[in-house]
């Protein structure tokens, strides 16, 4: 079938009639639930994606606030223990399902059609699907705070046994995970089908923008483990209601194979996170710099290898469970060379900025940020691999900061720099660089007071997941958590910015918006007609930054 | 650029530096608090130290030289400057210079690493034996040579601190939250083996300066060693998250010379062999009611709270509660073998029998239970001692 939609679309092929007759009419469905909740469309789809990342966001945000400030002192002063650890596990859950996720696929959905050239996702109602049940897995996650036995309390890990002791709240944790997973497949699938059968002429795909590129790995990850992370919540569903004993020691079971398993999802999940992040950075400093990405070719290996790396990894997470020593060296070892591939990307970032002729707007401010700080977050990832090391390291307050380096400077960043830089073609309206400005240098500034000083406190031997500490380590406590409430503030400036940008904006983007912007989604005009290219454009050399 | 936006990236920038310069350099300093890894008392943790310092140089070396071309290009490679862009796309020597030079890099860092850990994994030579055990939320230790053993709880003044709305001020408690009713005693100068395991979910034996941490596993056992150099006492906590006072288990280790730690142990003996003695008499409802309400204290109120009132939802009430006002086999067969499937784990390994007779009888008459039933020591003696019989030969 695939086939015969990319010949019909070959058999048509003239750039110079984009449009047909029906130029002038979107097709866009009539009333509020037909256009929202039956569409099929990708530009819609990815803007609800987009809207349910940044309400998660912000929900995920308030429980992190709740966190920074019981740890703003010592002594407890605002929750008990057992609600503080429900939001630890929730804040992760939020964040790393309902934020950073679903971006990624909303933007996908956005983006990846108009990048190769093609009307709209290969599965249109799948999309439908794979969205809508997230409000639905979010509900349920989110209602267990209410229930009579609390949210869970284990941590985003849910490591057995201490999981096993949530009350009948589990149950619909797991059901909503199993949600995410389906969703998060159905999604991998389309994007997957879109990029390998819908590419316009000459599209090849080694012309592909590094945007799609590192998708199109990373729906690979997430097909290989979504399952994986399916499975193991279910044995502990049948752990705890039926009997079995998959992680019971008491009953033969295994307690460190949930680990095992968990990590062989959790590593590449991680990767999954990061890696349309870097597809995003690689866009953004080539258009500020005038200039073609360095290595573009050496780019895409290193992301495939990253990839397969990313598999071979998992226990690093559990050097302290007690591997035989040859495990321990193994996973040191693989470990250690993932920093390869990824100094390749950063060495290739830097060498795109050299000789360029760069601007600094907001997106490209958010660029450069990500890849200082992400490097950062690299660095303590390179120590944290140091089995020896990590010994010390381990569950303290300095892994804390390793993975929010990588997470809210690394990927929330380049998803701020993505909404930064597309917004306008979005909208068709150019969003206040002013306040563009204000938001990237208080982020910027109060995620490293917030962040930084909990590399001393971890190194200082402050355990992570802890409601209250010794004296010892209150003065960096009180910084971070300062720093917290104003990185958090700083957000509702975010969401001012974009709200401005959709509703009130007078100044109207260009078709191209940046001088220096390449590839096929800057040829449409802003906002982008409904359904992006109906007829696909014929890709020439100079259409994209990468062209050989 | 707009000149209101050049005055915010200028005053951004100053801020920005301002801001690094002080969060790296200043808070450091003006704060006193420790910022970096303890070296520590052992072998191990001064390798571990090391280590740790040489992987910290390499990656704030290769930083400084990755961020000082990145900033030089900022600077001088600007649109503003009217610099105009290069052509160039790739370079496949420097991008196979940038991809060796990190493998030899990292192959350097491997040889000391791999080192650490080969020595870490060697338990060989050891000369005694303590068996660490954690449940929720306290640490068991048996000095399997000496025949001691004994349970390590949150002390009492930090205890009472730190409850919600407690009104004590952290600062004025000594060691607030590192400090324990039974500190783990151990000589210096001798390696000494840890076999490390845990009664009911995870947790992780972790004193900094000792230089690891090593998790306890239900139903696994795990090894470790130490060869403590310097006399002292040294603080850690549990660092897997294990439920709700997760953070309220802490682990001090008093390091003594030989001569004074055999004494200590002798000391101990004689202890548990006079509490012996102490089981086989008849206690008046008066002893029991005042032990079990300290044994109360540090081993259920917790949970159930210093009232009985309980915590809901997981923690239930004792006070006016089926099990504690209704047939007394069922509540001595729950505190000594817990119930499965949730935070109430069997005592019976836990507390001496003496410890659970007496909080048996404070529960069954404290909080309004006034079932005037008095459980003897003797009486939970003689039912371990049957299953201790029942265990061996089923």
């Amino acid at each position: 079938m695939s086939t015969d939609i990319t010949h019909a679309i070959d058999g048509q092929a003239d750039p110079d009639q984009v449009h047909d007759g029906h130029d002038e009419s979107d097709h866009k469905p009539k009333g509020f639930l037909n256009r929202w909740l039956f569409t099929t469309n990708h530009k819609d789809i990815g803007t609800l994606y987009l809207i349910l990342s940044l309400v998660a966001f912000m929900v995920g945000g308030a429980m992190a606030m709740i966190i920074r400030a019981e740890l703003f002192m010592p002594g407890l002063q605002l929750v008990e223990p057992d609600f503080f650890n429900q939001m630890v596990t929730m804040h992760a859950l939020v964040m790393v399902f309902g934020a950073i996720m679903p971006a990624w696929v909303g933007f996908a959905n956005w983006l990846v059609p108009m990048m190769v050239g093609a009307p709209d996702m290969a599965l249109p109602r799948m999309n439908n699907w794979s969205f809508w049940i997230l409000p639905f897995a979010f509900t349920l996650l989110l209602s267990t705070l209410f229930m009579d036995s609390g949210g869970p309390a284990s941590g985003w890990t849910l490591y057995p046994p201490l999981v096993l002791q949530t009350g009948s709240s589990l149950v619909f944790v797991v059901f909503s995970v199993h949600m995410l997973g389906i969703s998060s497949i159905m999604g991998a699938i389309n994007i997957i089908t879109t990029i390998l059968n819908m590419r316009a002429p000459g599209m090849t795909l080694l012309r592909m923008p590094m945007f799609v590129w590192t998708w199109l790995i990373t729906a690979f990850l997430l097909i290989a483990v979504m399952p994986v992370l399916a499975g193991a919540v279910t044995m502990l569903l049948t752990d705890h209601f039926f009997g079995t004993n998959f992680f019971n020691a008491a009953g033969g079971g295994d307690p460190v194979m949930f680990q095992h398993i968990f990590w062989f999802f959790g590593h590449p999940e991680v990767y999954i996170m990061i890696l349309p992040a870097f597809g995003v950075i690689s866009e953004i400093l080539p258009t500020f710099s005038r200039k073609p990405l360095f290595g573009y070719t050496s780019m895409v290996y290193a992301t495939a290898t990253i990839g397969f790396l990313s598999f071979i990894v998992w226990a690093h997470h559990m050097f302290t469970v007690g591997m035989p020593l040859q495990g321990e060296l193994f996973f040191m070892y693989a470990t250690m060379l993932i920093s390869v591939p990824t100094g390749v990307k950063v060495f290739n970032w830097v060498s795109t900025m050299w000789q360029g002729s760069m601007t600094f707007e907001t997106p490209m401010l958010f660029a450069i940020a990500f890849v200082v700080l992400f490097t950062i977050g690299g660095f303590s990832g390179l120590m944290l691999a140091i089995t020896a090391a990590d010994f010390q390291y381990h569950d303290t307050y300095f892994v804390v900061a390793h993975f929010h380096y990588v997470l809210v400077p690394g990927a929330v960043f380049a998803l701020m720099a993505a909404t930064y830089y597309w917004l306008p073609k979005f909208t068709g309206n150019m969003y206040s660089e002013k306040w563009g400005k204000i938001h990237f240098w208080l982020s910027a500034i109060f995620v490293n007071v917030l962040f930084f000083p909990q590399h001393y406190l971890g190194l200082a031997g402050m355990p992570r997941r802890i409601p209250d500490y010794s004296p010892q380590f209150a003065d960096f406590n009180m910084i971070s958590s300062l720093g917290g409430f104003a990185f958090g503030a700083t957000q509702l400036i975010f969401v001012g910015v974009v709200w401005h940008c959709v509703y009130r904006s007078k100044v109207r983007a260009t078709a191209r918006v940046w001088e220096g912007a390449r590839g096929l989604e800057w040829t449409l005009p802003s906002p982008p007609p409904y359904h992006s290219f109906t007829t696909p454009p014929e890709v020439t050399h100079n259409m994209l930054s990468y062209a050989k | 650029m707009k000149k209101e936006n050049t005055v915010i990236v200028a005053l951004a920038v100053l801020a920005a530096v301002v801001a690094a310069a002080w969060l790296l350099l200043v808070a450091p300093a003006m704060t006193g608090n420790e910022i970096n890894m303890p070296r520590g008392v052992t072998s191990q943790s001064a390798i571990h130290y090391d280590l740790h310092m040489i992987v910290l140089w390499v990656t704030v070396v290769i930083g400084i030289g990755v961020f000082t071309v990145m900033f030089t290009s900022i600077v001088l490679h600007r649109k503003s400057r009217g610099y105009v862009a290069a052509k160039f796309s790739h370079s496949t020597r420097a991008e196979i210079i940038w991809t060796a030079i990190p493998v030899l890099i990292l192959i350097a860092m491997a040889v000391p690493a791999t080192t650490a850990l080969v020595k870490m994994e060697d338990a060989s030579g050891t000369e005694m034996t303590v068996k660490i055990t954690g449940f929720q939320w306290r640490w068991k230790y048996e000095y399997l040579d000496q025949g001691i053993s004994f349970i390590s709880t949150l002390d009492a003044a930090s205890n009472a601190a730190r409850q919600l709305g407690s009104d004590i001020e952290p600062e004025s408690v000594p060691n607030y939250l590192l400090e324990v009713d039974h500190p783990l005693v151990l000589p210096v100068g001798k390696k000494i083996k840890f076999l490390i395991t845990a009664d009911d979910v995870i947790h992780s034996w972790w004193v900094p300066e000792l230089g690891w941490k090593r998790d306890a596993i239900p139903g696994f056992i795990n090894e470790a060693w130490t060869n403590i150099d310097e006399p002292g006492t040294y603080r850690g906590q549990c660092a897997e998250l294990c439920g709700k006072d997760h953070g309220f288990m802490p682990i001090v280790i008093i390091a003594l010379p030989e001569a004074e730690f055999e004494a200590w142990a002798e000391a101990q003996l004689a202890d548990s062999q006079n509490q012996q003695q102490d089981v086989e008499r008849l206690w008046t409802r008066e002893e029991l009611m005042q032990q079990g309400k300290s044994v109360y204290a540090s081993a259920c109120a917790t949970c159930h709270q210093p009232d009985g009132q309980g915590l809901t939802p997981a923690f239930p009430a004792l006070a006016g509660s089926k099990i504690a006002t209704g047939p007394l086999d069922a509540h001595i067969d729950i505190v000594m073998n817990g119930r499965a499937g949730t935070a109430m784990s069997g005592w019976r390994e836990k507390l001496s029998a003496a410890d659970i007779a007496t909080a048996l009888t404070y529960t069954r008459n404290a909080f309004g239970n006034d079932t005037g039933d008095v459980v003897q020591p003797i009486t939970i003696a003689e039912i371990m001692r049957q299953n201790a019989a029942g265990g061996t030969t089923p």
